[in-house]
């Protein structure tokens, strides 16, 4: 588009054909106020905050409708600017209730602070305020309605944000008022947006109202630990007994890959934290039960233990299960402590996904990954399989809105139907179980059609295929239901498409670290085949070089007597996979985790485990898009797997610095004597970290750890600068090494919706009350029509 | 739900007058409710699926528009316009009548179901206050005893 002069406060602006004022002006740092106002929705003009001059119009004008036009010349401060805003905001005080005091919004109002900037303190208006008792809209959402404003975001951003459009506005005038879709109820998806995105405090979280004030918390930015999208969820913290107590998780700090969006898992699934069932004392089994116990006798007797099987029988008699939900840096400790120090390569995790088959395809090729944000900027985007909607609400988002905003072509090939049908260009259905054959069929390979159609419709395959052959920069998605040989034919079409680019998904926060930290019994970090000579082999020293067993076939070497102990970090694979509990209870079984789950419920040494809102690190999205994860929340009696992964090394006898690269343990002043300058201290601290400078004092250190990661992993050697700035950093797999088949059974889908997340959601109690309310109350959807 | 096929033919012809749809949503909701007296949630949900809306939006739309109404009324809505022409040519003492005579009050049903009674703003016949409309028909010039004969000749029409 030609791009367009104009004059702002007597600076000249320059801004593409269409802009609208209000954007105009903020892109040269001049701030409209508004409250209906919100990029990426439609315009409103509801609520005259945004009243600037221009310059032979004769009334003022609203800067959110008004788009640029050459020569125009705009005031946006004058005293008659001024008194109209206090006018507005005399009037929508009207009958607001000045509950401040007590209101959820207070102290991070926009009301509050339009009236601090305009004044309006005082009001014409004597009338008594109408009073409505607050609404329990859903077991997450709660409506004041004399605290609404009647700007429409909500409306808004419920409707076209997120397709779900259960929100609306009954009556007209004074009389208006938001109301949900069932009444006195609503029927939605829970993402809480609304609540996000309303400018007072008309909607409230059920998770966080009247709990505490805004800056009673410390706010902390962190990567949600649900979905493999890689959400930035803003926790705020406070002081509890024993740590921090999260109190809300919202999207106060819009940096992240989602922008605007967080669905109900970000928003309220941290409470499995303080739930009443969480371990906090290592437990032995005594006499044939768990005791609670020291963490010294803990160690020491896995140790001992650990130590023991691996003189008898070799490292070959020890199975470890890692976990998609601790950091990068736990996964990659975890195969190392595995390898190096236990001497085996029995080490595998709860796979959702096919990544080595993906790394295999792509080495060695150009950057061929997408980034999460690369999905929201696409023209056309292929997605087989899978149902965003649910799995990956993120990945949803960034589709619909491409959609909606940037009008791409979204073409589905999916088995079932699914929402996002709502928003595609064409939707193609093929026979569960046959989505592989849409890959081979892509690829060139004609007879596929075949099995996709019944031969009914092979002509609108091909058309399909031509089509998606002239898309250019054409985004492909896939879910796990293409695996192995299928994944190489996808590549295969990729690569015959001009730009086009790959998303493989996972369904958990880590699932696509752990698979790049080489949680496989055959593959090293980045995909390196274990009997390859490597840098890990350089730098490790004796690394066993022979594969080693896969989750079955631990489970099976266990049952013959051969596996004699397990190490179980963070995951439960008797209760995922069905495993009779018996086959673990002739071995000695260590599990770190957060709750008694049916693994932990076996074990001889249970150690209670911190989540990862709870610990500092990196997690990988599915995208390939590598984040920080900062510690917010903080359980004093529990640990990071981190450490003792670290201490069980140092209890076996094992020298740690050869686990951990920590730095000499200098003696450095870190700001506890520069009193009030400590700030300072901190300052240098995030430059020295920046350039992975800063002394590794401790072996408990994650960011030693990410050194040799973004030293030895092929594709994660990104600017840690803007790691640890908190933006994304999308990871490469065309350097990474050439993986190896794996046997595609071993993905099991974990098929979670948008109110289920494995362990985690069946201790949150806000996602079972959400879930509960459902039960209870049918979608109509549900029920069959006349 | 089954409309007459005057109704189906109406509608049809009026989806092609306009560039989306949900343009012909009021002009629909109105025709369905002079046929159904009211627009009942079968109504509602029937007219949004056909338009691709929910069933909220139209909700929505209905309670903007005073005369749309999701509640039966009577046979004969009395519409006394109490606006300012009206007003000063005696349109509230007419309204307070028009009350007393059939028993009910704003918005109320005779028990008989025959009679509704509504104040409304202005109807646009301001030259002839102060005026009345009884479904689409106006009734002008008024007094309380040409009112009496008004109601009285709806009344034997049943």
């Amino acid at each position: 588009m030609p791009d367009v002069n104009i004059t702002v406060d007597g600076k000249k602006v320059t801004a593409p054909a269409g802009t609208l004022l209000i954007e105009a002006c903020k892109s040269v740092g001049i701030e409209v106020p508004s409250f209906c106002y919100y990029p990426n929705l439609s315009l409103q003009g509801a609520c005259r905050m945004c009243l600037v001059k221009v310059e032979k119009m004769p009334k003022l004008q609203t800067a959110c409708t008004t788009v640029i036009s050459e020569g125009m010349a705009v005031t946006t401060d004058s005293p008659e600017i001024h008194q109209a805003r206090k006018s507005m905001v005399e009037l929508v005080l009207g009958n607001h209730p000045l509950d401040c005091p007590v209101c959820d919004a207070g102290g991070e109002c926009e009301l509050q602070d339009m009236t601090f900037s305009y004044g309006a303190a005082e009001s014409k208006y004597i009338e008594p305020k109408n009073h409505r008792e607050e609404q329990q809209w859903s077991p997450v959402v709660y409506f004041d309605r004399p605290r609404c404003i009647l700007c429409y975001r909500c409306v808004r951003v419920c409707g076209e944000g997120m397709d779900v459009w259960a929100l609306g506005v009954q009556n007209r005038g004074v009389s208006s008022i938001i109301a949900p879709n069932k009444e006195d109820h609503l029927e939605c998806e829970e993402c809480g947006m609304c609540i996000d995105i309303c400018p007072v405090g008309a909607l409230t979280s059920g998770a966080y109202r009247y709990k505490t004030r805004p800056w009673e918390m410390k706010h902390v930015g962190t990567t949600c630990t649900h979905c493999a999208d890689g959400c930035k969820t803003t926790l705020g913290v406070r002081r509890s007994d024993s740590g921090m107590e999260i109190v809300r998780g919202d999207n106060r700090d819009k940096s992240g890959i989602n922008g605007d969006f967080l669905c109900i898992k970000g928003r309220y699934g941290f409470d499995f934290a303080d739930h009443a069932e969480r371990l906090k004392q290592p437990m032995i089994r005594k006499d044939g039960r768990l005791t609670p116990s020291t963490w010294e006798e803990a160690f020491e007797l896995i140790g001992r233990e650990f130590s023991r099987v691996q003189q008898q029988d070799g490292g070959q008699a020890i199975g470890v299960v890692g976990s998609n939900r601790t950091t990068n840096e736990e996964s990659y400790l975890l195969q190392k402590f595995a390898r190096v120090v236990l001497g085996t390569n029995n080490i595998d995790h709860h796979r959702t996904a096919d990544f080595p088959a993906l790394a295999a395809a792509l080495t060695g090729k150009p950057d061929l990954t997408a980034s999460m944000r690369d999905v929201f900027n696409a023209p056309a985007i292929l997605l087989i399989g899978n149902d965003p909607t649910n799995q990956h609400p993120l990945l949803a988002w960034q589709i619909r809105n491409n959609v909606r905003l940037h009008g791409a072509r979204l073409y589905l090939v999916n088995a079932e139907p699914i929402k996002l049908e709502r928003q595609a260009t064409s939707v193609t259905q093929v026979p569960s179980g046959a989505e592989g054959r849409v890959a081979a069929f892509l690829a060139g390979d004609d007879s596929a059609a075949d099995a996709l159609t019944g031969n009914t419709n092979r002509e609108g395959w091909i058309a399909l295929r031509d089509k998606l052959r002239s898309e250019a920069n054409l985004i492909i998605i896939f879910g796990s239901e293409i695996r192995g040989g299928d994944v190489s034919s996808l590549v295969k079409f990729t690569l015959n498409i001009q730009g086009a680019k790959l998303v493989c998904l996972a369904d958990y926060a880590n699932s696509r670290g752990a698979a790049d930290m080489g949680l496989y019994p055959d593959l090293l970090p980045g995909y390196q085949p274990v009997a390859q000579a490597s840098k890990f082999h350089e730098e490790w020293g004796a690394v066993p070089q022979t594969r080693g067993l896969t989750l079955p076939e631990m489970v099976e070497s266990a049952r013959t007597g051969k596996l004699k102990a397990w190490y179980v970090v963070g995951a439960n694979p008797i209760g995922r996979f069905a495993i009779d509990p018996y086959v673990f209870s002739k071995s000695f079984v260590v599990v770190q985790d957060m709750f008694l789950t049916e693994t932990a419920a076996m074990a001889d040494v249970v150690l209670p485990a911190a989540n990862a809102y709870e610990k500092s690190g990196t997690f990988t999205n599915t995208c390939g898009d590598l984040q920080v994860v900062k510690k917010a929340g903080e359980v004093s009696e529990v640990k990071p797997d981190f450490e003792m992964i670290v201490r069980i090394a140092a209890a076996m006898g094992f020298d740690v610095r050869q686990l951990v690269p920590f730095g000499p343990g200098t003696r450095m002043d870190m700001g506890q004597s520069r009193g009030a300058q400590s700030g300072e201290a901190d300052r240098h601290a995030v430059w020295l970290e920046a350039r992975g400078l800063e002394p590794k004092m401790s072996p408990f250190d994650p960011t030693a750890i990410l050194d040799e990661i973004q030293r030895l992993v092929p594709g994660y050697d990104v600017p840690r600068i803007n790691l640890l700035a908190g933006n994304d950093q999308h990871t490469s797999l065309s350097q990474s090494g050439p993986g190896a088949a794996q046997n595609p059974k071993l993905i099991v889908a974990a098929k979670d919706d948008l109110f289920s997340s494995g362990t985690l959601g069946r201790y949150s109690r806000a996602l079972n009350s959400v879930m509960e309310n459902h039960r209870n109350q049918p979608a109509e959807s549900d029920v069959v029509a006349d | 739900m089954r409309f007459s096929e005057q109704f189906e033919q109406r509608f049809t012809e009026m989806l092609g007058h306009y560039p989306t749809k949900r343009s012909v949503l009021v002009p629909t909701l109105l025709y369905a409710q002079d046929e159904a007296g009211f627009l009942s949630d079968e109504i509602i949900h029937e007219i949004a699926g056909r338009l691709d809306l929910t069933d909220l939006e139209v909700r929505n739309v209905i309670s903007y528009y005073s005369m749309l109404t999701t509640k039966p009324r009577g046979k004969y809505n009395v519409q006394v316009c109490t606006n300012i022409a009206c007003m000063l040519r005696g349109g509230e003492e007419l309204l307070e009548h028009c009350s007393k005579k059939l028993g009910i009050g704003h918005k109320g049903t005779t028990a008989d179901g025959l009679f509704s009674l509504e104040e409304v703003e202005c109807i646009g016949a301001c030259s002839w206050a102060p005026a009345v409309q009884v479904n689409y028909d106006f009734h002008e010039n008024l007094t309380t005893v040409k009112m009496d004969k008004i109601l009285d000749g709806y009344k034997s029409k049943v």
